[in-house]
């Protein structure tokens, strides 16, 4: 139940008193109130939960964490190419 | 063996995801990725960890996947209380549909509760025998029926989290601005903190990590996640519900156990912050205060559930109605508080797949498609975990 999913902003409006806003998912748009997130912005991502966008997508910190992530993982030289678990390793030295 | 698992990896996480590119959830799907952090996982883990993730998405993400088919075999996941439909009571379910039936009412409801059966039946049968049920996908679409249906009770079954609780409670705020005297929430919220809590105090208990439930961690913070791993000393990671989310979720805490550390450490950066979101957390607390909750298949756990405060009982269906006598007990056969402590796995109950199935569920955790044993029915039936 609690899913939600990502889409990008593309109009705020107001409605009985609401901010609310048209949410694009990949070409799917329709319409989320926007209360809950009061700083958001046009062109800016959120996260959807049964029509209420409930946060502000952090792009620079999702990308650094991406790359950190590949990066830690490229520099421990693993490629999912030779799964070894930990203990078979320590046990065939 | 292993090897082979990886080619299901990437067979496993790329089929369902071959359409266009979406951001922010693409990234997280990757098989590249995927593979990596598995193969960090294998290389780091020496010894027999158990791992909890809370939140019913998280369990059918990890099913559906086959996730916890591809993790080292010293990795043990078992299935939390996350899934609100899950744990709604019995007697609530028997209170919406009492409420349905009377004249001049429409109910409103999520869809996925429609068809949780209550003692007798359920709201879908309501439905056909006469009662106007309605599935929403806002509360605000609730309070729209209500504006365009004045000479009827609108009556909104308002189950959920924390991660639902906000908007449940805009709705009651944005009925009163409009001095709407025709709706009214059944509510039936439940709160996490409270239920680790319980989870962790139990003697049997087996869990030594946990993956929070990101989306509540997004509405409420991590602060309160603090007190919860020093106490306990287990380590505890907010984590997303995509395919790399959950895998960078589990290498953290495997990470920290390995390390014999117990923090609480954010892998769901893109949407939680520690704070949370403190407008949402206003407005819960404007229109909800805390009260002891039943939970389905647990029992009554202490302040661990939301009610409508008396500021606002004109809006309170349990009140306009008077449905509090409506109370009804659980069967017996069922083994779902088991499982959602992490003690038991599906598989193991004596009726799952036989007498209990999602078509007639007998417990809390074959209700709803996000609970643990509907997963397994759904995704491994006829393996042995």
């Amino acid at each position: 139940m609690c899913l939600a999913v990502p889409g990008k902003v593309i109009e705020i409006t107001e409605e009985g008193g609401l901010k609310m806003g048209r949410i694009d998912y990949n070409g799917t748009v329709n319409s989320t109130c926007l209360e809950l997130v009061p700083d958001i912005e046009v062109g800016q991502y959120t996260v959807v939960h049964a029509g209420f966008a409930l946060s502000i997508i952090n792009e620079e910190e999702a990308q650094k964490s991406l790359d950190a992530w590949a990066e830690l993982l490229d520099a421990a030289g693993v490629d999912g190419g030779d799964i070894i678990p930990a203990h078979k390793k320590q046990s065939d030295q | 063996m292993l090897q082979a698992l990886t080619e299901a990896t990437l067979y496993l996480l790329t089929k369902n995801n071959q359409t266009n590119k979406m951001r922010f959830l693409d990234e997280y799907r990757d098989p590249e990725m995927a593979k990596k952090l598995l193969a960090k996982i294998h290389a780091t883990v020496t010894k027999p960890w158990v791992i909890m993730e809370i939140c019913g998405g998280q369990t059918h993400a990890i099913m559906k996947n086959g996730i916890d088919q591809l993790l080292p075999p010293e990795i043990e996941l078992v299935h939390g209380p996350g899934c609100p439909v899950c744990v709604t009571p019995l007697e609530k379910i028997d209170r919406a549909i009492a409420i349905a039936q009377q004249p001049d009412v429409i109910l409103t409801s999520f869809g996925d509760m429609l068809r949780v059966p209550g003692s007798e039946k359920d709201l879908f049968m309501a439905q056909a025998e006469g009662a106007d049920v309605r599935m929403v996908y806002s509360p605000l679409e609730a309070v729209k029926t209500a504006r365009e249906n004045p000479d009827k009770q609108v009556v909104f079954f308002a189950v959920g989290f924390e991660t639902t609780a906000p908007g449940n409670a805009m709705a009651i705020v944005q009925a009163a601005r409009e001095n709407l005297t025709n709706f009214s929430e059944l509510a039936s919220h439940v709160l996490v903190v409270p239920a680790m809590r319980f989870l962790l105090s139990q003697p049997e208990i087996r869990v030594q990590g946990f993956l929070a439930a990101g989306h509540v961690c997004t509405v409420m913070g991590w602060k309160d996640y603090e007190p919860l791993a020093a106490e306990f000393q287990v380590p505890i990671v907010p984590t997303g519900f995509e395919p790399v989310d959950i895998l960078e979720g589990i290498l953290m805490v495997v990470e920290q156990l390995e390390k014999g550390i117990h923090q609480v450490e954010n892998q769901y950066i893109r949407s939680v912050r520690k704070e949370g979101n403190p407008a949402a957390q206003k407005t819960i607390e404007l229109v909800f205060e805390v009260s002891d909750t039943q939970w389905r298949g647990i029992g009554l756990l202490p302040a661990s559930g939301l009610s409508i405060r008396d500021t606002f009982a004109a809006f309170d269906a349990e009140k306009k109605f008077n449905t509090q006598d409506i109370t009804v007990s659980e069967p017996e056969q069922c083994i779902s508080g088991l499982i959602m402590q992490g003690i038991e796995k599906p598989p193991h109950c004596s009726v799952f797949g036989n007498e209990c199935t999602p078509e007639h569920p007998l417990g809390a955790t074959m209700v709803s498609s996000e609970g643990a044993c509907a997963a397994y029915y759904k995704y491994q039936q006829g393996t042995t975990t």
